[in-house]
């Protein structure tokens, strides 16, 4: 049984359980033992993309200590394990135990493609689904190739959620332009977050999409907090709920 | 202390430990049939290419070209393909080409991969303006050498001395009005290419 | 909200002229993606080219004074600045030694950094830009909002607007092809009537002392080689060691700026031509300080494609004279803050860190880790909004404690649900300006969680 210690971004635990509840359905679905180590509270991105370092290194250092017991550390979030995997070492350089945590800390759908080496999970989503590629996800962890790159394609989390039975993977125009999301920039410069997010929900909707979903809470708390303010016909849904079953 | 000194000792200082030379790039790209990508890439930004087989054939269709026979002033540096009309060692002052309609100018070789023709300013010497300030552009190469990308052209290139060169790929252009492509900015109006062999 | 979210949310208010700027940007962007593919070696050419870059600088001095060794050889007058004030009074001289009043320009970043233009017309010089896009700017008393597509903010009929009030073109006019032909004509006097042509570089070779200017138009080559005085200016980091390097970067250039395979002229300049006079003006200003750190040097690597302005959403909505900088969008966001860190703190964070600028950088900068590390530096500084530090600090505290996380939490979820929306959205402020608030569970996942491992 692969032991799984599981990382829960701080808003996703407050905002969203279902997105958590859906993770751990999903490992256990696909044989893992998941534990939530309750010491965990937040990442750090918020205080390292504000600048200040100071602020975001003993988070780092308790991610660390909490964290490195774990074989494997899976969360339901890219821009949360970019942090880890690619950021954390700039705040900690010289932490010897660092670089075999981050090396083990997975985003969700990596862990499933990469780890367990399961390339569909079955289960039955008939509907018009909007991919929206987090670009931590997409050009950090490089879950997919991007549209920037002259690079084979590939692109695991759409592997998942291609295998789904039912389910319709709209064309959107622009495959892999930015929510406008961005952390604190969401709303520092929230006239231009807003219009990159309302152009992404006019390209799903062009698109025929009924729900809009993606590896990252963050980006849909934003797109889906603009359609439900414009009254569009589009939900959101985090990937790992429809990857355990869940109707929309 | 000079600028020069400044500046070149606050480059030395900040200098990062030396990082080698990378080596060459490995497979680059080819063609099948480069003559043929080159005119292809050359109509795609506007130019036309023509090959011919001898120069008796050269000059027939240079003459034949519409901007060609429409022209008052014809300056020629490869009299084999024309005559030309405007007696070119007698000038030293690029100024005086500004009437000129044609100019038919020799390049050297072509390169596939993105239309452009190298052209030697030896020839022109003070009048190397006449390329751009004349209103059509002949180039003539022969033999028709077609390389497949910029790396063979550099692999043929000699700077040795003082002098001029020139790719040129096309007519001039510009797209600073809202993005709508406009042929013939400020150099000429029309390019037209002669592969010859 | 700083300097430039502000012009920013001006720029987004006019939300039909700011769809038409990124649409036109976008469509830029998908050009380089389309040439970009048709070189199946296009990511090891990056590489190639990053790695020549790397090498460069790191002997810059060296092959600076190999280049200028060869330049003079060639014939060249070489004079080296270390400010925009020494730039243009090194220009300036060579007009005024030679009694020379009429200049022509083609496009130059590094002049525009240096300000030469208003410098050179105080002291009397003619100065007429002439690539079309930087003389519709200079027509209309503005800086350029792009690097490589200088007027890409003004609509057609603006254009006619100006070109019939400075060119005389009948009133009403827009068509682009019209108007071209009349700045052909138009510039095409101010070509012959020049005394002085001054042009930027791209490329400068150390082996060889030459240097390389690529235009679409020909103006710089009218510039060059009409009147008998050729002033080139150029940063130090223009230097490429030998000709062959040309390839690589050449190769990678065009495509990246507009998505064609090759500018139409890509001239080679070896020495002054025959009975001309060639200056080569080396410029630091802020070049060598950049080189000295580590986390930016990179930024060296640039060679002005505007491939991240192209890609750049934030760019695209917001425009480039928002950045109130000579270069604009993510690269002049790294640069900008190196000379004037206070004036521009808040660039680093007209960013969402998407990274697509640095998958389009045809020299690999990693532009969207410079923006974070300038972050850092900038906070280290003091030189971020007080109040943001407070928050980071603040935000730090209650994280380090779960017990006070989980109490604020619930205490946050509370309030979502039960304080009446108009105070929500008050204290929400920005955010509910256009978003709905996120939901407020009764229960936060670990309690969910919690309760699911006591079941029985």
């Amino acid at each position: 049984m692969t032991e799984v210690g599981l990382f829960i971004p701080c808003y996703v635990d407050q905002c969203y359980p279902e997105v958590g509840m859906a993770t751990v359905r999903v490992l256990e679905k696909l044989g893992c033992r998941v534990d939530f180590p309750e010491a965990q509270t937040c990442c750090g991105q918020p205080m390292a993309n504000a600048g200040c370092g100071d602020a975001a290194r003993p988070l780092a250092e308790r991610f660390v200590d909490i964290f490195e017991r774990y074989p494997y550390v899976v969360c339901p979030s890219g821009s949360c394990t970019a942090m880890v995997r690619r950021h954390y070492a700039d705040l900690l350089p010289s932490s010897a135990r660092l670089p075999a945590v981050a090396g083990k800390t997975y985003e969700l759908c990596e862990f499933i493609v990469d780890v367990l080496g399961v390339a569909r999970i079955a289960g039955r989503f008939p509907h018009r689904v909007g991919l929206h590629q987090s670009c931590h996800a997409l050009r950090e962890l490089r879950l997919g190739s991007g549209t920037e790159r002259i690079v084979p394609g590939f692109n695991k989390v759409r592997g998942l959620l291609a295998a789904l039975e039912g389910i319709t993977l709209v064309d959107l125009e622009r495959a892999d332009e930015c929510c406008g999301f961005g952390g604190v920039f969401s709303v520092e410069e929230e006239a231009v977050s807003c219009a990159m997010g309302k152009d992404r929900l006019a390209d799903h909707q062009k698109a025929g999409a009924e729900v809009i979903t993606g590896v990252d809470m963050s980006c849909l708390m934003h797109l889906g907090g603009l359609a439900r303010r414009q009254k569009r016909p589009l939900r959101v849904q985090h990937v790992a709920e429809i990857l355990a079953g869940a109707a929309p | 202390m000079s600028a020069r000194e400044t500046i070149l000792a606050a480059l030395r200082r900040s200098a990062p430990p030396g990082v080698p030379r990378p080596p060459p790039p490995g497979g680059t790209l080819t063609f099948e049939d480069p003559g043929a990508q080159f005119a292809r890439m050359l109509g795609e930004v506007g130019g036309s290419c023509f090959r011919v087989p001898s120069e008796d054939a050269l000059r027939a269709a240079v003459a034949a070209l519409p901007v060609v026979a429409a022209a008052k002033k014809v300056a020629s540096l490869v009299p084999e393909a024309h005559p030309g009309n405007v007696h070119l060692a007698a000038i030293d002052d690029p100024h005086a080409l500004a009437s000129v309609d044609v100019a038919v100018a020799r390049g050297e070789f072509a390169v596939a991969e993105n239309g452009a023709v190298w052209v030697p300013g030896a020839a022109l010497g003070p009048r190397r303006a006449l390329l751009f300030v004349c209103q059509h552009l002949v180039l003539v190469v022969d033999p028709g050498v077609v390389v497949h990308t910029l790396h063979e052209a550099y692999a043929r290139l000699r700077f040795d001395g003082p002098g001029f060169g020139c790719f040129i790929s096309g007519p001039s252009k510009t797209a600073d009005i809202e993005q709508a492509l406009v042929i013939g900015a400020h150099g000429a109006r029309s390019a037209a290419v002669f592969l010859v062999g | 909200m700083t300097a430039h979210s502000a012009r920013a949310a001006a720029f987004v208010a006019n939300e039909a002229r700011m769809h038409w700027h990124d649409t036109a940007l976008w469509h830029v962007r998908s050009k380089r993606d389309r040439a970009a593919a048709s070189v199946p070696e296009w990511e090891e050419l990056r590489t190639q080219a990053a790695a020549l870059k790397a090498h460069t600088v790191s002997r810059l001095a060296e092959y600076l004074e190999a280049f200028e060794r060869n330049a003079l050889r060639l014939g060249a007058v070489v004079h080296w600045a270390s400010t925009p004030d020494d730039h243009n009074r090194a220009v300036l001289s060579i007009l005024e030694e030679r009694g020379l009043k009429r200049l022509v320009k083609s496009k130059s970043m590094l002049t525009e950094e240096c300000h030469l233009n208003g410098f050179l017309e105080a002291r009397g010089i003619e100065v007429v830009d002439t690539d079309l896009g930087e003389r519709i700017v200079q027509l209309a008393r503005e800086t350029p909002s792009h690097i490589v597509l200088p007027a890409i903010h003004k609509k057609k009929e603006e254009i006619g607007e100006l070109f019939h009030e400075h060119l005389h073109t009948a009133a009403g006019a827009s068509d682009p092809k019209y108007l071209t032909e009349a700045a052909r004509g138009h510039l095409r006097e101010k070509f012959l009537a020049a005394e002085a042509g001054l042009t930027g570089v791209n490329f400068a070779i150390a082996e060889t002392g030459g240097f390389v200017v690529c235009t679409n138009e020909g103006n710089a080559d009218l510039g060059a080689s009409l009147p008998r005085v050729h002033i080139a200016s150029m940063g130090v980091e223009k230097l490429v060691p030998r000709a062959a390097d040309l390839a690589v970067f050449l190769r990678l250039l065009a495509r990246s700026a507009t998505g064609q395979p090759v500018t139409t002229y890509t001239s080679h300049f070896h020495g002054p031509r025959a009975g001309g006079e060639l200056h080569l003006v080396i410029v630091d200003n802020g070049r060598s300080a950049l080189l000295a750190s580590e986390a930016h040097r990179r930024a060296l690597s640039c060679i002005r494609c505007g491939a991240c302005m192209n890609t750049c959403p934030v760019f695209r909505r917001s425009g480039g004279h928002s950045y109130d900088a000579t270069v604009p969008g993510p690269i002049g966001s790294v640069l900008a803050p190196s000379r004037e860190p206070g004036r521009y703190a808040g660039l680093p964070f007209a960013s969402s860190l998407c990274g697509s600028c640095d998958d389009v950088c045809p020299v690999r900068i990693d532009l969207h880790q410079q923006l974070l590390t300038w972050r850092h530096e900038l906070g280290e500084r003091r030189l971020t909004p007080a109040p943001k530090r407070a928050a980071a600090r603040l935000g730090s505290f209650v994280l380090a404690r779960p017990w006070l996380y989980r109490a604020l939490g619930w205490l946050g979820r509370a309030a979502l649900r039960w304080v009446p929306r108009p105070v929500l959205a008050l204290v929400a402020g920005p955010w509910a300006r256009q978003r709905e608030l996120p939901p407020a569970p009764r229960l936060s996942f670990r309690a969910e969680f919690g309760r699911r491992r006591v079941r029985p």
